[in-house]
């Protein structure tokens, strides 16, 4: 039976603390749309993603009426272009690109991803094809969001992939310069990428899945950062049970509004993403649970510790409220999206050395990072090849979505709008070059995997 | 259908019986209520069940949440799944 208490809990989660399901992303296999004419590669594209998404607006707005939680996003995600669309006789992807994003718009989605390529290994010429495209691609459209995994575990790490990808982003950049290089925020590169991802900007349907799968993507940083208020002082055995009872509960509801919409959907039910997605709204702060565990402020000594206890411990209470869970499974710290991290930069307690550190911990690496318009595509690489070796030799997944802003120094700040945030511009520090050793290319070799130390 | 009505706002004369006739003319029972009056402030929550597979759950909230802004108080009614699935194992 079902106490006062309880249902008081559930709803001051929502209404006081920003509980929300972030995400309900549909998979869509585009395999079966291959055709060597692109034209009538992108009107199978179209039809099948818009017959397969009809509902999904619809059904996340009435589950999110039932139960009364807040879905934010409605989403869909596609098996990565560069394979999807291999066999087309083209050297541009970018019509595709434009099929997603009207498709998107017509069914009411908020993203679409998978204008993607898989190159931890090496290229195939569809990679070429949609690695080049990318930056008009995200220049052309709204909602399509691109992701390169370029690095492995198991194949080590693509460095001419890794030196493409620094030139890629400052092309995106100078391409959407007149919007702040908001190209940027919508592409992602990735080391280990999961292949059933729900969130932006790196989700794609993996070709290992099935048909149509339904995932969904829980949130509350706002709900953990609650629950420790009423910890002051206690240790960390109660620290890190606390935030276990409180992921449980935060991922029961997403697992109640995954099997909800996979039954009102037709679509089987494929993973829950236990991560903690902060937004930029007052109170939905990832850097906040960390201060209120005791950092003064996100960045300073201590940081790392409290991300990784965080991040442990809502996967261990996740796990257990949900039948599958897959994804990124982790804490988030996008800069940009979260109030507190904005403010840790501001006051210079969070460099970008100290969130690379971070990284190593939680789920998923540099993300929504503003930089210098100036920075050497180099220097992007640089950063690149060293979160994609965290990656690769912790067995992780590890990303990185900075965003060059044209005719930006230290000191200013932009502003994305919506749930992309806004961000100052986080001065990389270091001003030594990596020229020489992003120029060399070939493949760092996949690690060992005894003698961990 | 298992039902949770919740309502919070200043006391007034005769919120229960509103609520009630929109749950019956819905067709909906009331199983328990359990109410109190702190400071002036009412505070109610209410387990309900649909009576058949027809109750339209989106019609009687867009009566509920008009009753809510005439009478000036915040009143919900959500699916009892999400609080089962929130705090049962």
């Amino acid at each position: 039976m079902l106490t006062i208490d309880n249902i008081l809990e559930t709803n001051r989660m929502v209404t006081d603390h920003n509980l929300d399901v972030r995400t309900i992303t549909m998979g869509i296999s585009l395999r079966d749309c291959a055709h060597p004419n692109i034209t009538q590669f992108c009107q199978n594209v179209y039809d099948k993603i818009t017959t397969s998404a009809e509902f999904l607006v619809k059904t996340g707005e009435d589950i999110e009426a039932q139960y009364g939680i807040p879905i934010i996003h409605k989403r869909i995600s596609v098996t990565p272009i560069a394979i999807a669309a291999e066999a087309c006789k083209t050297d541009s992807f970018v019509p595709v690109a434009e099929t997603l994003d009207r498709a998107a718009k017509e069914v009411g989605v908020n993203f679409i991803g998978g204008f993607s390529a898989l190159v931890d290994k090496g290229f195939t010429h569809g990679d070429r094809v949609l690695i080049n495209s990318i930056p008009q691609a995200m220049a052309t459209t709204d909602v399509v969001c691109s992701s390169v995994n370029l690095g492995s575990t198991k194949a080590g790490i693509n460095m001419d992939c890794v030196r493409e990808m620094g030139e890629v982003i400052k092309r995106t950049a100078e391409l959407t310069r007149d919007r702040d290089a908001i190209g940027c925020a919508k592409l992602v590169v990735f080391a280990n990428a999961p292949s059933d991802n729900p969130f932006m900007a790196g989700a794609f349907h993996g070709v290992n899945e099935a048909e149509k799968v339904v995932s969904v993507g829980v949130s509350g940083p706002g709900v953990v950062k609650h629950a420790l208020e009423e910890l002051k002082g206690a240790d960390f055995t109660e620290v890190a049970e606390t935030i276990k009872k409180t992921a449980f509960k935060i991922t029961r509801v997403g697992q109640l509004v995954a099997r909800e919409a996979s039954k009102r959907l037709g679509v089987p039910f494929g993973i829950i993403d236990l991560s903690l997605a902060p937004t930029p709204a007052v109170g939905d702060s990832v850097a906040n649970v960390l201060e209120e565990m005791g950092i003064e402020r996100c960045g300073a000594p201590g940081t790392t510790a409290a991300l990784a206890l965080l991040n442990d411990a809502v996967k261990k209470g996740g796990l257990m409220a949900s039948s599958h869970v897959g994804g990124l499974s982790g804490a988030f710290i996008p800069v940009s999206e979260d109030q507190g991290m904005i403010e840790a930069v501001e006051c210079g307690s969070l460099s970008i050395e100290k969130l690379e550190a971070m990284t190593c911990v939680c789920s998923v690496g540099l993300d929504m990072i503003a930089i210098e318009g100036d920075t050497s595509a180099a220097t992007i690489s640089g950063i690149i090849a060293d979160e994609a070796a965290i990656g690769m030799i912790n067995n992780k997944t590890t990303a990185v979505r900075v965003i060059p802003v044209p005719g930006k120094k230290v000191g200013d700040s932009v502003e994305f709008g919506g749930l992309l945030g806004r961000c100052p511009i986080v001065p990389i520090r270091n001003q030594w070059s990596s020229e020489a050793f992003i120029a060399r290319g070939g493949r760092i070799p996949a690690p060992v995997r005894s003698l961990t130390n | 259908m298992k039902l949770v009505v919740t309502i919070f706002g200043k006391d007034q004369v005769g919120i229960i019986a509103k609520v009630s006739t929109i749950l019956a003319d819905n067709n909906v029972n009331i199983v328990s209520v359990n109410q109190n009056i702190v400071d002036g402030f009412f505070n109610m929550v209410m387990m309900a069940e649909a009576m058949d597979n027809k109750v339209q759950l989106p019609e009687v909230q867009k009566l509920m949440k008009a009753k809510g802004e005439e009478l000036n108080l915040d009143i919900k009614i959500q699916n009892a799944e999400i609080f089962t699935a929130m705090h049962r194992v």
